[in-house]
Protein backbone atom coordinates (compact mmCIF):
# COMPACT_ATOMS: atom_id res chain seq x y z
CA UNK A 1 0.00 0.00 0.00
CA UNK A 2 1.50 3.15 -1.17
CA UNK A 3 2.98 4.87 2.72
CA UNK A 4 0.64 7.84 2.26
CA UNK A 5 -2.77 6.08 2.12
CA UNK A 6 -1.37 3.57 5.07
CA UNK A 7 -0.32 7.03 6.90
CA UNK A 8 -3.98 8.44 6.34
CA UNK A 9 -5.35 4.66 7.30
CA UNK A 10 -3.58 4.61 10.36
CA UNK A 11 -4.34 7.77 11.66
CA UNK A 12 -7.83 6.97 11.42
CA UNK A 13 -7.77 3.78 12.90
CA UNK A 14 -5.92 5.51 15.68
CA UNK A 15 -8.70 8.28 16.08
CA UNK A 16 -11.41 5.79 16.23
CA UNK A 17 -9.43 4.50 19.11
CA UNK A 18 -9.17 7.92 20.93
CA UNK A 19 -12.81 8.39 20.02
CA UNK A 20 -13.66 5.06 22.41
CA UNK A 21 -15.15 3.27 19.52
CA UNK A 22 -14.28 0.45 20.85
CA UNK A 23 -16.14 0.78 24.18
CA UNK A 24 -18.71 -0.91 22.43
CA UNK A 25 -17.44 -4.13 23.25
CA UNK A 26 -18.01 -3.71 26.73
CA UNK A 27 -21.79 -3.83 26.02
CA UNK A 28 -21.66 -6.29 23.82
CA UNK A 29 -19.96 -8.73 26.13
CA UNK A 30 -22.14 -7.90 29.22
CA UNK A 31 -25.31 -8.55 26.25
CA UNK A 32 -24.39 -11.72 25.30
CA UNK A 33 -22.76 -13.17 28.92
CA UNK A 34 -26.10 -12.10 29.94
CA UNK A 35 -27.96 -13.76 27.15
CA UNK A 36 -25.85 -16.90 27.81
CA UNK A 37 -26.48 -17.01 31.31
CA UNK A 38 -30.57 -16.33 30.98
CA UNK A 39 -30.81 -18.71 27.77
CA UNK A 40 -29.30 -21.37 29.76
CA UNK A 41 -32.01 -21.32 32.13
CA UNK A 42 -35.00 -20.44 30.15
CA UNK A 43 -34.36 -22.24 26.75
CA UNK A 44 -34.65 -25.96 26.35
CA UNK A 45 -32.47 -27.41 23.82
CA UNK A 46 -31.99 -24.57 21.87
CA UNK A 47 -29.29 -22.92 23.97
CA UNK A 48 -26.49 -22.60 20.69
CA UNK A 49 -28.94 -21.69 18.42
CA UNK A 50 -30.13 -18.62 20.94
CA UNK A 51 -26.60 -17.70 21.50
CA UNK A 52 -25.11 -18.00 18.15
CA UNK A 53 -28.39 -16.00 16.27
CA UNK A 54 -28.38 -13.22 19.22
CA UNK A 55 -24.35 -13.45 19.19
CA UNK A 56 -24.41 -12.73 15.06
CA UNK A 57 -27.22 -10.52 15.01
CA UNK A 58 -25.43 -8.21 17.63
CA UNK A 59 -21.94 -8.21 16.05
CA UNK A 60 -23.70 -6.87 12.77
CA UNK A 61 -25.62 -4.44 14.27
CA UNK A 62 -23.60 -3.17 16.63
CA UNK A 63 -20.71 -3.16 13.88
CA UNK A 64 -22.88 -1.14 11.05
CA UNK A 65 -23.75 1.09 13.38
CA UNK A 66 -20.35 1.89 14.22
CA UNK A 67 -19.35 1.77 10.20
CA UNK A 68 -22.43 4.64 9.69
CA UNK A 69 -21.43 6.68 12.55
CA UNK A 70 -17.83 7.00 12.05
CA UNK A 71 -17.97 6.30 7.75
CA UNK A 72 -20.29 9.51 7.20
CA UNK A 73 -17.95 11.91 9.99
CA UNK A 74 -15.00 10.82 7.83
CA UNK A 75 -14.88 13.71 5.52
CA UNK A 76 -16.90 16.59 7.30
CA UNK A 77 -15.06 16.42 10.43
CA UNK A 78 -11.82 16.86 9.12
CA UNK A 79 -13.06 20.00 6.64
CA UNK A 80 -15.13 21.12 10.18
CA UNK A 81 -11.62 20.93 12.21
CA UNK A 82 -9.75 22.68 8.94
CA UNK A 83 -7.44 19.53 9.41
CA UNK A 84 -8.36 18.31 6.09
CA UNK A 85 -6.07 21.78 4.72
CA UNK A 86 -3.50 20.21 6.13
CA UNK A 87 -3.33 16.60 4.93
CA UNK A 88 -3.47 17.79 1.54
CA UNK A 89 -1.06 19.94 1.54
CA UNK A 90 1.69 17.60 3.17
CA UNK A 91 1.15 16.42 -0.29
CA UNK A 92 -1.62 13.86 0.31
CA UNK A 93 -3.76 13.15 -3.21
CA UNK A 94 -7.76 13.87 -2.45
CA UNK A 95 -8.16 9.95 -3.50
CA UNK A 96 -5.47 8.74 -0.90
CA UNK A 97 -7.14 10.44 1.52
CA UNK A 98 -10.60 8.99 0.14
CA UNK A 99 -8.85 5.54 0.48
CA UNK A 100 -6.82 5.95 3.40
CA UNK A 101 -10.13 6.90 5.26
CA UNK A 102 -11.82 3.58 3.86
CA UNK A 103 -9.26 0.83 4.83
CA UNK A 104 -8.87 3.09 8.59
CA UNK A 105 -12.17 1.75 9.49
CA UNK A 106 -12.20 -0.92 7.97
CA UNK A 107 -9.75 -1.86 10.36
CA UNK A 108 -11.01 -0.38 13.45
CA UNK A 109 -14.28 -2.53 12.53
CA UNK A 110 -12.24 -5.40 11.56
CA UNK A 111 -10.43 -5.26 15.19
CA UNK A 112 -13.78 -5.11 16.68
CA UNK A 113 -15.23 -7.89 14.85
CA UNK A 114 -12.40 -9.58 15.91
CA UNK A 115 -12.72 -9.12 19.48
CA UNK A 116 -16.79 -9.76 19.39
CA UNK A 117 -15.93 -13.13 17.07
CA UNK A 118 -13.81 -14.23 20.62
CA UNK A 119 -16.72 -13.02 22.67
CA UNK A 120 -19.29 -15.16 20.56
CA UNK A 121 -17.13 -18.36 21.22
CA UNK A 122 -16.66 -17.70 24.58
CA UNK A 123 -20.13 -17.61 25.10
CA UNK A 124 -20.91 -20.59 22.82
CA UNK A 125 -18.11 -22.72 24.88
CA UNK A 126 -20.13 -21.36 28.12
CA UNK A 127 -23.65 -22.89 27.33
CA UNK A 128 -22.36 -26.55 25.17
CA UNK A 129 -19.19 -27.04 27.13
CA UNK A 130 -16.35 -27.60 23.93
CA UNK A 131 -16.51 -26.63 20.48
CA UNK A 132 -18.39 -28.32 17.66
CA UNK A 133 -16.49 -29.29 14.05
CA UNK A 134 -19.99 -27.30 12.86
CA UNK A 135 -18.83 -24.12 15.25
CA UNK A 136 -16.24 -23.08 11.82
CA UNK A 137 -19.29 -22.33 9.89
CA UNK A 138 -19.88 -19.19 12.31
CA UNK A 139 -16.98 -18.02 11.19
CA UNK A 140 -17.63 -18.02 7.64
CA UNK A 141 -20.86 -16.03 8.92
CA UNK A 142 -18.39 -13.53 10.59
CA UNK A 143 -16.72 -13.52 7.56
CA UNK A 144 -19.50 -12.09 5.77
CA UNK A 145 -20.32 -10.11 8.21
CA UNK A 146 -16.75 -8.52 7.75
CA UNK A 147 -17.96 -7.95 4.57
CA UNK A 148 -20.96 -6.61 5.03
CA UNK A 149 -19.18 -3.55 7.39
CA UNK A 150 -16.50 -2.72 3.81
CA UNK A 151 -19.60 -1.96 1.75
CA UNK A 152 -21.37 -0.07 4.50
CA UNK A 153 -18.06 1.79 5.23
CA UNK A 154 -17.73 2.99 1.37
CA UNK A 155 -21.40 3.43 1.12
CA UNK A 156 -20.88 5.97 4.25
CA UNK A 157 -17.81 7.47 2.53
CA UNK A 158 -19.67 7.92 -0.71
CA UNK A 159 -22.27 9.62 0.71
CA UNK A 160 -20.45 11.75 3.20
CA UNK A 161 -17.96 12.76 0.34
CA UNK A 162 -20.99 15.05 -0.79
CA UNK A 163 -23.71 15.50 1.83
CA UNK A 164 -23.71 16.57 5.26
CA UNK A 165 -23.51 13.89 7.80
CA UNK A 166 -26.85 13.61 8.83
CA UNK A 167 -28.23 13.02 5.48
CA UNK A 168 -25.08 10.88 4.85
CA UNK A 169 -26.02 8.33 7.63
CA UNK A 170 -29.90 8.44 6.42
CA UNK A 171 -29.08 7.41 3.39
CA UNK A 172 -26.33 4.35 4.34
CA UNK A 173 -29.21 3.26 7.03
CA UNK A 174 -31.70 3.27 4.12
CA UNK A 175 -29.48 1.40 2.30
CA UNK A 176 -28.58 -1.21 4.75
CA UNK A 177 -32.39 -1.85 5.19
CA UNK A 178 -33.02 -2.24 1.88
CA UNK A 179 -30.18 -4.24 1.19
CA UNK A 180 -30.90 -6.52 3.54
CA UNK A 181 -34.50 -7.44 1.78
CA UNK A 182 -32.49 -7.19 -1.77
CA UNK A 183 -33.83 -10.37 -2.78
CA UNK A 184 -37.27 -9.66 -2.44
CA UNK A 185 -36.42 -6.75 -4.13
CA UNK A 186 -35.10 -8.57 -7.31
CA UNK A 187 -37.61 -11.38 -6.58
CA UNK A 188 -40.15 -8.90 -7.76
CA UNK A 189 -37.81 -7.51 -10.51
CA UNK A 190 -37.76 -11.07 -12.09
CA UNK A 191 -41.77 -10.98 -12.26
CA UNK A 192 -42.05 -7.25 -13.22
CA UNK A 193 -42.30 -6.42 -17.56
CA UNK A 194 -42.08 -3.91 -19.46
CA UNK A 195 -39.90 0.14 -18.47
CA UNK A 196 -41.43 -0.46 -14.64
CA UNK A 197 -39.40 -3.92 -14.54
CA UNK A 198 -36.57 -2.93 -15.85
CA UNK A 199 -36.31 0.33 -13.52
CA UNK A 200 -36.98 -2.14 -10.66
CA UNK A 201 -34.11 -4.59 -12.05
CA UNK A 202 -31.99 -1.47 -12.82
CA UNK A 203 -32.22 -0.30 -8.78
CA UNK A 204 -32.23 -4.19 -7.43
CA UNK A 205 -29.15 -4.91 -9.03
CA UNK A 206 -27.50 -1.36 -7.97
CA UNK A 207 -28.47 -1.85 -4.23
CA UNK A 208 -26.23 -3.65 -1.90
CA UNK A 209 -27.00 -6.81 -1.61
CA UNK A 210 -26.97 -7.70 2.00
CA UNK A 211 -28.98 -11.15 1.97
CA UNK A 212 -26.73 -13.41 0.49
CA UNK A 213 -24.17 -12.34 3.34
CA UNK A 214 -26.14 -13.27 5.95
CA UNK A 215 -25.99 -16.73 6.46
CA UNK A 216 -26.24 -16.25 10.64
CA UNK A 217 -29.60 -18.63 10.47
CA UNK A 218 -28.05 -21.16 8.21
CA UNK A 219 -24.79 -21.42 10.32
CA UNK A 220 -26.85 -21.51 13.62
CA UNK A 221 -28.27 -24.64 12.46
CA UNK A 222 -24.85 -26.05 11.69
CA UNK A 223 -25.32 -26.21 7.91
CA UNK A 224 -22.28 -25.79 5.60
CA UNK A 225 -22.13 -22.62 3.19
CA UNK A 226 -21.04 -23.59 -0.57
CA UNK A 227 -17.73 -22.54 -1.24
CA UNK A 228 -18.58 -20.76 -4.60
CA UNK A 229 -20.94 -18.74 -2.23
CA UNK A 230 -17.83 -17.58 0.01
CA UNK A 231 -16.13 -16.92 -3.37
CA UNK A 232 -18.32 -14.81 -5.32
CA UNK A 233 -19.82 -13.20 -1.99
CA UNK A 234 -15.74 -11.88 -1.54
CA UNK A 235 -15.68 -10.59 -5.19
CA UNK A 236 -19.05 -9.20 -5.05
CA UNK A 237 -18.20 -7.44 -1.66
CA UNK A 238 -14.67 -6.01 -2.88
CA UNK A 239 -16.29 -4.83 -5.97
CA UNK A 240 -19.21 -3.40 -4.64
CA UNK A 241 -16.66 -1.62 -2.35
CA UNK A 242 -14.35 -0.36 -5.49
CA UNK A 243 -17.58 0.73 -6.73
CA UNK A 244 -18.53 2.87 -3.96
CA UNK A 245 -14.86 4.31 -3.28
CA UNK A 246 -14.42 4.71 -6.56
CA UNK A 247 -17.60 6.93 -6.79
CA UNK A 248 -16.52 8.75 -3.64
CA UNK A 249 -13.02 9.72 -5.27
CA UNK A 250 -14.86 11.30 -8.08
CA UNK A 251 -16.84 13.34 -6.08
CA UNK A 252 -14.38 14.29 -3.70
CA UNK A 253 -11.89 15.10 -6.66
CA UNK A 254 -14.30 17.94 -8.16
CA UNK A 255 -15.36 19.18 -4.46
CA UNK A 256 -14.60 23.19 -3.12
CA UNK A 257 -12.78 22.61 -0.31
CA UNK A 258 -12.47 26.73 -0.39
CA UNK B 1 -2.56 14.55 -18.98
CA UNK B 2 -2.83 16.50 -15.34
CA UNK B 3 -2.55 14.50 -12.67
CA UNK B 4 -6.11 15.10 -11.36
CA UNK B 5 -7.48 14.30 -14.54
CA UNK B 6 -5.60 10.48 -14.54
CA UNK B 7 -7.42 9.85 -11.26
CA UNK B 8 -10.60 10.75 -12.76
CA UNK B 9 -10.25 8.36 -15.63
CA UNK B 10 -8.67 5.75 -13.25
CA UNK B 11 -11.55 6.23 -11.13
CA UNK B 12 -14.16 5.96 -13.41
CA UNK B 13 -12.74 3.22 -15.55
CA UNK B 14 -12.76 1.15 -12.04
CA UNK B 15 -15.98 2.55 -11.17
CA UNK B 16 -17.90 0.90 -14.53
CA UNK B 17 -15.55 -2.17 -14.29
CA UNK B 18 -16.45 -2.61 -10.41
CA UNK B 19 -20.19 -1.79 -11.28
CA UNK B 20 -20.50 -4.45 -14.03
CA UNK B 21 -18.15 -6.79 -12.20
CA UNK B 22 -20.87 -6.57 -9.24
CA UNK B 23 -24.30 -7.26 -11.33
CA UNK B 24 -22.36 -9.79 -12.42
CA UNK B 25 -21.12 -11.42 -9.79
CA UNK B 26 -24.42 -10.92 -8.11
CA UNK B 27 -26.47 -12.95 -10.70
CA UNK B 28 -23.95 -15.85 -10.09
CA UNK B 29 -24.80 -15.78 -6.69
CA UNK B 30 -28.38 -15.53 -7.31
CA UNK B 31 -27.93 -19.12 -9.07
CA UNK B 32 -26.20 -20.62 -6.24
CA UNK B 33 -28.80 -19.39 -3.90
CA UNK B 34 -31.87 -20.66 -6.62
CA UNK B 35 -35.33 -19.56 -4.95
CA UNK B 36 -33.88 -17.09 -2.57
CA UNK B 37 -34.81 -14.23 -4.30
CA UNK B 38 -38.37 -15.26 -3.46
CA UNK B 39 -38.90 -16.33 -0.05
CA UNK B 40 -41.78 -18.05 1.05
CA UNK B 41 -42.05 -15.81 3.67
CA UNK B 42 -45.05 -14.73 5.75
CA UNK B 43 -43.63 -13.00 8.67
CA UNK B 44 -46.54 -11.94 10.62
CA UNK B 45 -49.63 -13.62 10.33
CA UNK B 46 -51.35 -11.66 12.84
CA UNK B 47 -53.51 -8.46 10.96
CA UNK B 48 -54.10 -6.97 14.76
CA UNK B 49 -50.11 -7.07 15.53
CA UNK B 50 -49.44 -5.78 11.98
CA UNK B 51 -52.13 -2.85 12.42
CA UNK B 52 -49.86 -1.76 15.45
CA UNK B 53 -46.54 -2.28 14.02
CA UNK B 54 -48.08 -0.17 10.75
CA UNK B 55 -48.75 2.92 13.37
CA UNK B 56 -52.14 3.32 11.31
CA UNK B 57 -50.59 2.79 7.81
CA UNK B 58 -52.42 0.22 6.83
CA UNK B 59 -53.30 0.81 3.66
CA UNK B 60 -49.26 0.63 2.48
CA UNK B 61 -49.13 -2.37 4.40
CA UNK B 62 -52.13 -3.97 2.51
CA UNK B 63 -50.67 -2.97 -0.53
CA UNK B 64 -47.13 -4.37 -0.23
CA UNK B 65 -49.44 -7.80 1.16
CA UNK B 66 -51.26 -7.98 -1.63
CA UNK B 67 -48.10 -7.24 -3.87
CA UNK B 68 -46.65 -9.74 -2.30
CA UNK B 69 -49.72 -12.57 -2.81
CA UNK B 70 -49.68 -10.96 -6.49
CA UNK B 71 -45.87 -12.14 -6.63
CA UNK B 72 -46.10 -15.45 -4.35
CA UNK B 73 -48.54 -16.62 -6.98
CA UNK B 74 -46.91 -15.42 -10.01
CA UNK B 75 -43.51 -17.38 -8.75
CA UNK B 76 -45.68 -20.70 -7.22
CA UNK B 77 -47.10 -20.66 -10.87
CA UNK B 78 -44.09 -20.11 -13.08
CA UNK B 79 -42.35 -22.42 -11.32
CA UNK B 80 -45.18 -24.75 -11.38
CA UNK B 81 -45.12 -25.94 -7.99
CA UNK B 82 -48.29 -27.73 -6.56
CA UNK B 83 -47.67 -25.32 -3.19
CA UNK B 84 -49.92 -22.62 -2.64
CA UNK B 85 -50.14 -22.85 0.83
CA UNK B 86 -49.24 -18.82 1.60
CA UNK B 87 -52.28 -17.69 -1.19
CA UNK B 88 -55.07 -18.01 1.38
CA UNK B 89 -53.00 -15.92 4.76
CA UNK B 90 -51.94 -13.69 2.38
CA UNK B 91 -55.02 -12.36 0.75
CA UNK B 92 -56.81 -12.29 4.32
CA UNK B 93 -53.60 -10.26 5.77
CA UNK B 94 -54.17 -8.11 3.00
CA UNK B 95 -58.35 -7.89 3.36
CA UNK B 96 -58.19 -7.69 6.62
CA UNK B 97 -55.63 -4.24 6.67
CA UNK B 98 -58.02 -3.28 3.75
CA UNK B 99 -61.19 -4.79 3.45
CA UNK B 100 -61.96 -2.12 0.61
CA UNK B 101 -58.93 -3.40 -1.80
CA UNK B 102 -61.65 -5.31 -4.32
CA UNK B 103 -59.15 -6.85 -6.35
CA UNK B 104 -58.01 -9.03 -3.56
CA UNK B 105 -61.26 -10.28 -3.48
CA UNK B 106 -61.57 -11.13 -7.21
CA UNK B 107 -57.83 -12.73 -7.11
CA UNK B 108 -58.97 -14.82 -4.10
CA UNK B 109 -62.22 -15.95 -6.03
CA UNK B 110 -60.15 -17.35 -9.35
CA UNK B 111 -57.11 -18.57 -7.74
CA UNK B 112 -57.85 -19.77 -4.13
CA UNK B 113 -60.64 -22.55 -5.07
CA UNK B 114 -59.42 -24.57 -7.87
CA UNK B 115 -56.98 -27.52 -7.44
CA UNK B 116 -53.65 -27.44 -7.94
CA UNK B 117 -52.10 -26.54 -10.39
CA UNK B 118 -54.20 -24.06 -10.98
CA UNK B 119 -55.02 -22.95 -7.71
CA UNK B 120 -54.52 -23.25 -4.28
CA UNK B 121 -57.65 -25.67 -3.85
CA UNK B 122 -58.78 -24.61 -0.79
CA UNK B 123 -62.65 -23.55 -1.80
CA UNK B 124 -64.17 -23.05 1.60
CA UNK B 125 -61.13 -20.26 1.98
CA UNK B 126 -62.17 -18.82 -0.68
CA UNK B 127 -65.65 -18.68 0.13
CA UNK B 128 -65.19 -17.07 3.35
CA UNK B 129 -62.49 -14.12 1.59
CA UNK B 130 -65.53 -13.74 -0.31
CA UNK B 131 -68.31 -13.61 2.46
CA UNK B 132 -66.04 -11.00 4.56
CA UNK B 133 -65.67 -9.35 1.57
CA UNK B 134 -69.25 -8.96 0.74
CA UNK B 135 -69.70 -8.19 4.66
CA UNK B 136 -67.57 -5.16 4.46
CA UNK B 137 -68.92 -3.73 1.12
CA UNK B 138 -72.43 -4.46 0.47
CA UNK B 139 -72.46 -2.28 -2.43
CA UNK B 140 -69.99 -3.86 -4.82
CA UNK B 141 -71.95 -6.11 -7.53
CA UNK B 142 -68.20 -7.46 -8.37
CA UNK B 143 -68.13 -9.10 -5.19
CA UNK B 144 -71.16 -11.28 -5.35
CA UNK B 145 -70.58 -11.84 -8.67
CA UNK B 146 -67.13 -13.00 -7.72
CA UNK B 147 -68.84 -15.34 -5.09
CA UNK B 148 -71.46 -16.24 -7.47
CA UNK B 149 -68.43 -17.35 -9.97
CA UNK B 150 -67.29 -19.64 -7.14
CA UNK B 151 -69.90 -21.48 -6.56
CA UNK B 152 -70.76 -22.17 -9.93
CA UNK B 153 -67.05 -23.15 -11.21
CA UNK B 154 -65.53 -24.93 -8.03
CA UNK B 155 -68.41 -25.77 -5.75
CA UNK B 156 -70.53 -26.43 -8.33
CA UNK B 157 -73.39 -25.20 -6.21
CA UNK B 158 -75.80 -23.68 -8.32
CA UNK B 159 -78.65 -21.89 -6.37
CA UNK B 160 -76.35 -20.36 -4.12
CA UNK B 161 -74.36 -19.02 -7.38
CA UNK B 162 -77.89 -18.08 -8.57
CA UNK B 163 -79.00 -16.58 -5.11
CA UNK B 164 -75.08 -14.72 -5.34
CA UNK B 165 -75.82 -13.28 -8.71
CA UNK B 166 -79.35 -12.04 -7.44
CA UNK B 167 -78.48 -10.47 -4.62
CA UNK B 168 -75.55 -8.99 -6.90
CA UNK B 169 -78.20 -8.12 -9.44
CA UNK B 170 -80.01 -5.54 -6.65
CA UNK B 171 -76.78 -3.34 -5.73
CA UNK B 172 -77.05 0.14 -7.57
CA UNK B 173 -75.49 0.44 -10.39
CA UNK B 174 -75.14 -3.39 -11.00
CA UNK B 175 -74.43 -4.76 -14.45
CA UNK B 176 -77.10 -5.98 -15.95
CA UNK B 177 -75.55 -8.97 -16.91
CA UNK B 178 -76.33 -9.94 -13.43
CA UNK B 179 -79.96 -10.60 -12.95
CA UNK B 180 -79.26 -12.54 -16.95
CA UNK B 181 -76.78 -14.68 -14.55
CA UNK B 182 -78.85 -15.44 -11.84
CA UNK B 183 -81.63 -16.33 -14.47
CA UNK B 184 -79.64 -18.48 -16.12
CA UNK B 185 -78.26 -20.25 -13.29
CA UNK B 186 -81.74 -21.25 -12.34
CA UNK B 187 -82.44 -23.14 -15.51
CA UNK B 188 -79.24 -24.01 -18.16
CA UNK B 189 -76.42 -23.81 -15.26
CA UNK B 190 -74.29 -26.73 -16.75
CA UNK B 191 -74.75 -25.10 -20.69
CA UNK B 192 -71.57 -24.39 -23.00
CA UNK B 193 -73.12 -20.59 -22.88
CA UNK B 194 -73.71 -20.13 -19.55
CA UNK B 195 -70.09 -20.72 -18.65
CA UNK B 196 -68.67 -18.92 -21.79
CA UNK B 197 -70.83 -15.99 -20.10
CA UNK B 198 -68.98 -16.20 -16.95
CA UNK B 199 -65.31 -16.54 -18.17
CA UNK B 200 -66.34 -13.79 -20.45
CA UNK B 201 -67.51 -11.53 -18.00
CA UNK B 202 -64.54 -12.59 -15.53
CA UNK B 203 -62.43 -11.82 -18.78
CA UNK B 204 -63.72 -8.11 -19.05
CA UNK B 205 -64.27 -7.53 -15.32
CA UNK B 206 -60.33 -7.53 -14.48
CA UNK B 207 -57.16 -5.83 -15.24
CA UNK B 208 -55.23 -8.78 -13.80
CA UNK B 209 -53.23 -9.94 -16.63
CA UNK B 210 -52.93 -13.59 -14.26
CA UNK B 211 -56.80 -13.83 -14.37
CA UNK B 212 -57.06 -12.47 -18.21
CA UNK B 213 -54.55 -15.73 -19.22
CA UNK B 214 -56.85 -18.27 -16.58
CA UNK B 215 -60.08 -16.75 -18.65
CA UNK B 216 -59.07 -17.53 -21.55
CA UNK B 217 -57.27 -20.43 -21.52
CA UNK B 218 -61.05 -21.55 -19.71
CA UNK B 219 -62.63 -19.62 -23.25
CA UNK B 220 -60.58 -22.10 -25.48
CA UNK B 221 -61.14 -25.11 -23.59
CA UNK B 222 -64.82 -24.26 -23.68
CA UNK B 223 -64.73 -23.59 -27.67
CA UNK B 224 -63.10 -27.03 -27.48
CA UNK B 225 -65.87 -28.85 -25.61
CA UNK B 226 -68.46 -27.34 -27.63
CA UNK B 227 -66.92 -28.39 -30.81
CA UNK B 228 -66.60 -31.80 -29.77
CA UNK B 229 -69.61 -32.08 -28.99
CA UNK B 230 -70.89 -30.53 -32.08
CA UNK B 231 -68.75 -32.65 -34.46
CA UNK B 232 -69.28 -35.90 -33.06
CA UNK B 233 -73.31 -34.84 -33.33
CA UNK B 234 -72.78 -34.53 -36.63
CA UNK B 235 -70.81 -37.85 -37.16
CA UNK B 236 -73.59 -39.45 -35.72
CA UNK B 237 -76.37 -38.01 -37.60
CA UNK B 238 -73.79 -38.98 -40.82
CA UNK B 239 -73.96 -42.78 -39.44
CA UNK B 240 -77.72 -42.70 -39.14
CA UNK B 241 -78.18 -41.46 -42.57
CA UNK B 242 -75.59 -43.58 -44.69
CA UNK B 243 -74.82 -46.16 -42.12
CA UNK B 244 -71.37 -45.75 -41.98
CA UNK B 245 -69.13 -43.82 -40.27
CA UNK B 246 -67.61 -41.00 -42.54
CA UNK B 247 -63.59 -41.77 -43.59
CA UNK B 248 -62.38 -37.83 -42.42
CA UNK B 249 -63.61 -34.71 -42.19
CA UNK B 250 -64.04 -33.71 -45.50
CA UNK B 251 -66.19 -36.82 -46.55
CA UNK B 252 -68.67 -34.83 -43.81
CA UNK B 253 -67.96 -31.67 -45.71
CA UNK B 254 -69.01 -32.83 -49.18
CA UNK B 255 -71.67 -34.59 -48.06
CA UNK B 256 -72.99 -31.05 -46.68
CA UNK B 257 -72.88 -31.29 -43.04
CA UNK B 258 -70.05 -29.00 -42.32
CA UNK B 259 -68.61 -25.68 -44.02
CA UNK B 260 -64.66 -25.41 -44.27
CA UNK B 261 -62.18 -27.95 -41.96
CA UNK B 262 -63.12 -27.29 -38.35
CA UNK B 263 -60.17 -25.66 -36.17
CA UNK B 264 -59.28 -25.96 -32.72
CA UNK B 265 -58.10 -22.39 -31.27
CA UNK B 266 -54.83 -23.01 -31.51
CA UNK B 267 -54.78 -23.68 -35.30
CA UNK B 268 -54.91 -27.35 -35.72
CA UNK B 269 -57.82 -28.98 -37.81
CA UNK B 270 -59.72 -31.30 -35.33
CA UNK B 271 -59.06 -35.50 -36.23
CA UNK B 272 -61.86 -37.56 -36.98
CA UNK B 273 -60.86 -40.77 -36.33
CA UNK B 274 -62.08 -44.46 -37.22
CA UNK B 275 -64.71 -45.16 -34.61
CA UNK B 276 -66.71 -41.69 -35.05
CA UNK B 277 -64.60 -40.14 -32.22
CA UNK B 278 -63.23 -36.11 -32.48
CA UNK B 279 -59.82 -35.57 -31.19
CA UNK B 280 -57.85 -32.24 -30.82
CA UNK B 281 -54.44 -32.78 -33.02
CA UNK B 282 -51.67 -31.65 -29.61
CA UNK B 283 -54.46 -32.05 -26.66
CA UNK B 284 -51.29 -30.99 -24.45
CA UNK B 285 -51.69 -27.04 -25.87
CA UNK B 286 -55.35 -26.27 -24.89
CA UNK B 287 -55.38 -26.78 -20.88
CA UNK B 288 -58.60 -27.98 -19.39
CA UNK B 289 -60.19 -29.53 -22.15
CA UNK B 290 -62.58 -32.73 -21.00
CA UNK B 291 -63.39 -33.40 -24.41
CA UNK B 292 -61.12 -34.47 -27.95
CA UNK B 293 -58.65 -35.61 -25.50
CA UNK B 294 -57.28 -39.42 -26.58
CA UNK B 295 -58.86 -42.33 -24.70
CA UNK B 296 -57.83 -42.55 -21.33
CA UNK B 297 -55.91 -38.90 -21.16
CA UNK B 298 -57.31 -36.83 -18.36
CA UNK B 299 -57.92 -33.00 -18.90
CA UNK B 300 -54.48 -31.41 -19.32
CA UNK B 301 -53.90 -28.79 -16.61
CA UNK B 302 -50.90 -26.49 -15.99
CA UNK B 303 -47.60 -28.35 -15.68
CA UNK B 304 -46.18 -29.30 -12.28
CA UNK B 305 -42.75 -29.05 -11.50
CA UNK B 306 -41.36 -32.57 -10.45
CA UNK B 307 -40.46 -33.25 -7.46
CA UNK B 308 -36.84 -34.23 -6.27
Amino acid sequence: MNSRIASVAFNTFREAVRDRVLYNLIAFALLLSGAAILVGQISIDIERLVVVNLGLTAVTLFGAVIAIFIGIGLVSKEIDKRTLYTVLSRPVRRWEFVVGKFFGLTGTLVLNTFFMAIGVFLALLYEAHKLEKSDGWVLVALYFIVLQFLMVCALALFFSSFSTPLMSAVFTFALFAIGSLSDDLRGFAGIARGPGGWMVAAIAYLVPNFSALNVINRVAHGDPVPGRLILYNTVYALLYSAMAISGAVLIFQRRNLK
Amino acid sequence: MSATRRVNWAASAVLLVSMAGAVTTLRAIDRIRRGATFQEALYIRSSKALRRMSLGYTGLLADIYWTRAVQYFGYQHHTSSTDFSLLAPLLQMTTELDPRLLPAYQFGANFLGPKPPNGAGTPEKALALMNYGIEHNPDQWRLYYNLGFLCYTELKDYSKAADAFARGAKVAGANPFMSVLAARMAQHAGEFDTARMLWRTTYESTKDPQIQRNAVEHLQALRVDEDVTRLEEVVAKYHQQSGTLPASMSGLERAGFIRGTPMDPTGRPYQLKSDGRIEVQDPDRILFITKGLPPGMASPQPKVAKKD
